[in-house]
């Protein structure tokens, strides 16, 4: 399995002052992966989001894409080399329409977000491969309408598609589900389990079914460390894990 | 599930999804009125051309903004700088080298081209208030250059001795504004089609997009430098052509080319004649300036206040300015007479 890691950190740290937020994790996500990160609030995960997105550059440690160190690489250079992430809240273009964002993000793929020559309604290519992208989301005819009008479980789907637009390697899902109903919430997991292979994808999720039901393996992180990390089963029978996280009676 | 669309509408195709972004560009019925009358003031009022072309040269000026705050969401405190970095490029030139009307043109797009694109490497760093102030330290940078410079620039007392020949060697700039209008309406109008151009291609969506949510774009793998600079360059090389039109049919530039007073005022018209859709600046620039010229006869001193008055309510309402105002009434009668 080593051969096939896309991602990996290896004693990453991050401090706020004293405040040790990421301590000295060292994770490993394969190829093709669907991992989930749990912890309890102010656990760190968030945190361990940006610091691989590159949204905050970590005190210590390394790391690294299809083997190369990216540590100090900025966001967008990450996201061009296929490591992209989901908001926990909805980061998105209120007044484009999805359609538009989605033609946005295809495009800079293409290289054509510096050129005020070209018609944007002459790029063909890019606005049906937003569409198809959209369509496979079921989006219908709520592509075409302003971003800020649509249902707010429309708006996490879209979230999800953005990403998919930068044709990820990596995708780094921060609670995708945050906020919707558990109907349109399993839609929404439903959606991630069908995306291709080759994309390894590592989700942080509340919710201990979705958890268990999607994940085939859990890194638990308690104050900004990893404090265990196996396959569902595993975890569910950790006597730590039962005790700091999932004890005190919470069905699981 | 989420996937059915909404009974009565139709569903998506490859077709209304491309038929979305032919819609975005097609000309507006405002537009082409605005284009329309433009042209048409020439044979109604033959006798104000000199002023319908400075408020034309003040509407290239407020689009250059547009361009920056109305789509980027990039506001300007010291946009001056660079419609006197134009004017004076052409003053100078013509004053002291070369008077062809064309050539000062160029050259004034070209050197505020140049600032812009400089000031744009500290701008595009910043963020927010930030960005502001630095816009602004520009502009008071520049106006006092201008105003210690006095051999060059004539300081205080203002540019004066240009020798601007006639346009293509045949059309000589006559008392009565008709060259002048014609040639500025000419450059304004084809400026006015490059810039739609541009708002309406792939970077016109990338500054949309920097406008809506500037913290989603890297992760679209878009790090915003670029577009911004670019943006601000051909904001200030705009400008700086609008300069030079006004140094050009005024043949005089005054040192308040580069105050803070226009840099403000500009801002004001945007918003006035609504921001985002190009028209809105041209449209506001000539309300800005007929209003201007009624509310000092009625009160000199006290004029601001009703501009004053006039922007709040504009913003408290978010009404989108004049062509907001103008959109839904139409809408609305059309829809009446539909009915």
């Amino acid at each position: 399995m080593t051969a096939d890691i896309v991602l990996e950190t290896e004693g990453l740290n991050r401090s706020f002052g004293a405040l040790r937020v990421t301590q000295d994790v060292s994770f490993k996500l394969p190829r093709g992966a669907r991992f989930a990160l749990i912890g309890p609030n102010g656990a760190g995960k968030s945190t361990f989001i940006n610091l691989l997105t590159g949204a905050l550059m970590p005190s210590s440690g390394r790391i690294r894409l299809h083997g190369e160190d990216i540590t100090r690489v900025p966001s967008q250079d990450r996201v061009r080399r296929g490591l992209v992430r989901t908001f926990q809240i909805n980061t998105l273009f209120p007044h484009l329409t999805p359609l538009e964002a989605t033609v946005l993000a295809i495009a800079q793929r293409h290289g054509l977000c510096v050129n005020p020559f070209k018609r944007l309604s002459g790029c063909h290519a890019e606005i049906d491969e937003a569409h198809e992208l959209l369509d496979k989301f079921t989006f219908g005819a709520d592509g075409e309408r302003p971003t800020h009008e649509l249902a707010y479980g429309r708006q996490r789907l879209l979230e999800i598609v953005l990403a998919l637009a930068a044709q990820p390697k990596v995708l780094l899902l921060d609670e995708p589900a945050a906020g919707v109903p558990q109907q349109e919430s399993a839609e929404i997991f439903e959606a991630l389990a069908a995306l291709p292979d080759d994309i390894a994808v590592l989700f942080i999720e509340h919710d201990m079914d979705v958890v268990f039901r999607f994940a085939q393996r859990i890194t638990v992180l308690v104050a900004g460390q990893i404090l265990c990390e196996g396959t569902p089963e595993e975890i569910a029978d950790h006597p730590q894990v039962r005790e700091v996280y999932l004890g005190d009676g919470e069905d699981v | 599930m989420v996937a059915v669309p909404a009974p009565g509408s139709a569903a998506a195709t490859t077709q209304t999804a491309r038929a979305l972004f032919v819609r975005r560009a097609a000309w507006r019925w405002e537009e082409i009125a605005f284009w329309v009358l433009a042209a048409a003031s020439y044979f109604i009022f033959p006798g104000h051309l000199v002023l319908i072309t400075q408020a034309m040269i003040t509407g290239l000026f407020v689009v250059s903004l547009d361009l920056m705050f109305g789509y980027a969401g990039i506001p300007s405190f010291g946009h001056a700088a660079f419609f006197g970095i134009g004017a004076y490029t052409a003053g100078i030139l013509a004053r002291d080298w070369w008077g062809d009307p064309l050539v000062g043109l160029v050259a004034g797009a070209l050197v505020a081209g140049l600032a812009g694109a400089i000031c744009s490497q500290i701008v595009a760093r910043l963020h927010g208030i930030a960005m502001l102030m630095v816009t602004l330290g520009i502009g008071l940078i520049c106006y006092e250059i201008a105003n210690k410079w006095n051999s060059m620039t004539g300081g205080d007392d203002g540019l004066q001795g240009m020798q601007i020949t006639p346009l293509l060697g045949r059309f000589t700039f006559d008392i009565d504004g008709k060259v002048g209008f014609i040639y500025s309406f000419i450059v304004i109008f084809i400026l006015y089609l490059a810039a739609r151009r541009l708002v309406n291609s792939p970077f016109g969506l990338a500054l949309k997009g920097i406008r809506e949510n500037v913290r989603r774009m890297p992760a679209l793998g878009i790090g915003v430098r670029a577009q911004l600079a670019l943006a601000f360059t051909i904001s200030a090389a705009l400008a700086g052509v609008a300069g030079a039109l006004l140094a050009e049919t005024t043949q005089y530039i005054a040192l308040e080319v580069l105050g803070f007073d226009r840099s403000i005022s500009v801002q004001i018209a945007l918003v006035m004649g609504g921001m985002g859709n190009l028209i809105g600046g041209m449209i506001g620039a000539i309300a800005y300036t007929v209003l201007r010229d009624q509310l000092s006869l009625i009160n000199p001193a006290y004029w601001d206040f009703w501009v004053g008055l006039i922007l709040v309510v504009i913003v408290m309402t978010g009404t989108g300015g004049i062509t907001g105002i103008l959109r839904r009434t139409v809408d609305r009668v059309a829809a009446r007479i539909k009915r």
